[in-house]
């Protein structure tokens, strides 16, 4: 499938795409040392999301959450960039924090919350500059 | 966003580099918050000086660099250990230079070593209606809700940004429309509930939270004479169980003092009440522990503990003697910490063995010497965050069944 959406954070990155089933704060739900979610009370404890595009309906729990994603940047330990459908400013100064820091890009992208369901569980992602998202299935078919 | 002439001096440089770095992110949050406009704020409480890691020290370094400089009065949270006694840190020991490090960048950046996550008991605090730029969730609470004061929900990197430029988005908690309450809760009055006066609020804290998230509640059925530091308590367990940033009382905060100023002639939804059954159910959550199980330590100041209440610790204290090894830990503020050692109430609280712990929290940064035995506090917020942090057996009970606990080295019924 091919989205298009609103970059709050421009970029362009290419990536597996990881869905997640409830919302995550990254303070307290992401190990900035591994990548994996850690929150006990998440469906996918334990999924690493480093290196992924994280789909997120949306962003939720503390401000802190900012500085977790810059730490996990700096480990390489960070999602790729995100896709949620409603803007999150906790988020947002965090992917800037850390591209100013570490000149490392984390787009993140809105989409309009009616293709949330169409968004494969896992698969792939490509987001393009200026907010277009192309999404495949595993095994590569257009999703 | 619309920008006032300030605004875009300080985008374009006018008043340096860091401060138009920190106006361009302001910006990308203001858009992200949907706001139309910024406002000035009158202070800041800076959370961002707790480390995380080496990127807290990358981002405080990379402004000092820059030549920032606060342009509003601005206070520092808790730190991650408390540097100026390393001695009580049970923790990390390589967390004391760094966190030493931070602490000085920041107050090269012109914030004042406060080092407290209760600013609101220094003697300058947000007047009514002030806007501020203030972190630390029990801080939003209390600035919002008991002195109405208005602050969004800044945490790490914004509140910086904000002390850089002295301004903010005009959204959230700033706004009058965002401020009313949203859900009515009738909460069973002290004297109708069989439980000590400090465990109700800290439990009317924790339903509430838990209940309400995301709301703005109006409470009916405290009683008139709730005191700031009962109020501390209850805002301080309400953003822990469920990030409540503002709460009014009905008859005792300043934005509730009657109903009609309270609701503006907006219809305020009918929440569930919180009944007798509720509270006893945070407290058995709360408080895991059996009579009889070995104490290790009583720690309180969760938030940091207020001259009055250091008064009322050691007019409970007087005459009377911990167990054994029983270890007795109070945060507060370096400033609190200074004044309460030189007031006569120092003498029963020395007697007892009382450590007073400062610039950090007692949750974060483990203090027990002993390894075994399970913590006792009156503290819902450090109840409800202390197990996951320090991996401790922790405790809630009134501040008098704490006391006598530690007298027995068990806890007392």
């Amino acid at each position: 499938m091919r989205l298009q959406g609103q970059p709050l954070v421009d970029g362009e990155v290419a990536a597996r795409l990881m869905k997640l089933e409830m919302p995550l704060s990254l303070w307290g739900g992401l190990d900035a040392q591994t990548g994996a979610i850690m929150d006990a009370t998440h469906p996918q404890r334990g999924a690493c999301l480093a290196g992924a595009v994280v789909a997120m309906f949306a962003a939720r729990g503390s401000s802190s959450s900012s500085s977790t994603l810059v730490e996990a940047v700096r480990l390489g330990k960070a999602p790729a960039g995100f896709i949620l459908t409603q803007p999150d400013p906790i988020l947002t100064i965090g992917s800037l924090v850390a591209a100013d820091l570490y000149g490392i890009e984390v787009p993140i992208m809105i989409i309009h919350p009616g293709r949330w369901m169409e968004l494969p569980g896992n698969g792939s992602a490509r987001i393009h500059r200026g907010g277009l998202i192309t999404v495949w299935r595993d095994g590569g078919a257009l999703a | 966003m619309l920008l006032e002439a300030i605004d875009r001096d300080l985008l374009e440089g006018a008043h340096g580099a860091a401060a138009a770095r920190a106006m361009a992110m302001l910006v990308r949050y203001g858009e992200a918050r949907k706001a139309e406009r910024f406002i000035p704020i009158q202070s800041a409480h800076i959370d961002s000086c707790l480390y995380h890691g080496p990127s807290s020290v990358d981002f405080a370094r990379r402004y000092a660099q820059l030549g920032g400089r606060v342009r509003v009065p601005t206070t520092l949270n808790v730190g991650a250990v408390d540097t100026l006694h390393p001695g009580v840190n049970c923790g990390r020991a390589s967390l004391v230079p760094v966190q030493k490090e931070l602490t000085e960048l920041y107050v090269q950046l012109g914030c004042v070593p406060t080092l407290t996550c209760a600013p609101y008991q220094r003697r300058a605090r947000p007047g009514f209606g002030d806007h501020v730029a203030w972190a630390e969730s029990n801080a939003i609470a209390f600035v919002n809700s008991v002195l109405g004061a208005r602050t969004d929900r800044y945490g790490d990197f914004t509140d910086l940004f904000a002390a850089l430029t002295g301004r903010v988005p005009l959204a959230g908690l700033h706004l009058d429309a965002q401020r009313r309450p949203t859900v009515g809760v009738e909460v069973i009055a002290p004297d109708d509930v069989d439980l000590p006066r400090d465990v109700y609020f800290a439990c009317v804290g924790y339903v509430l939270g838990a209940r309400v998230a995301g709301k703005v509640p109006l409470l009916c059925g405290l009683p008139d004479d709730s005191s700031e530091d009962e109020l501390k308590a209850l805002g301080a367990a309400a953003a822990s169980s469920g990030s409540i940033a503002l709460f009014h009382v009905l008859g005792v905060t300043p934005e509730a003092r009657t109903l009609a100023a309270a609701t503006q002639g907006h219809e305020v939804a009918h929440g569930t009440p919180i009944s007798a059954a509720d509270l006893h159910a945070a407290l058995s959550k709360l408080c895991p522990l059996e009579e009889g199980e070995a104490v290790a330590a009583m720690c309180l100041g969760t938030p940091h503990f207020s001259m009055e209440e250091f008064r009322g610790l050691g007019r409970a204290l007087r005459g009377r003697k911990p167990a054994p090894g029983v270890e007795v830990y109070v945060s507060t503020s370096r400033e609190i910490a200074s004044a309460v050692q030189s007031d006569p109430v120092w003498m029963d609280l020395e007697a007892f063995g009382v450590r007073i712990v400062v610039d950090v929290c007692t949750y974060l940064a483990p203090v027990v010497r002993s390894p075994e035995g399970a913590i006792v506090t009156n503290s819902g917020k450090y109840a409800h965050y202390g197990p996951g942090n320090i991996g401790r057996r922790i405790g809630l009970m009134s501040l008098e069944r704490c006391i006598r606990s530690v007298e027995q080295g068990r806890v007392a019924p």
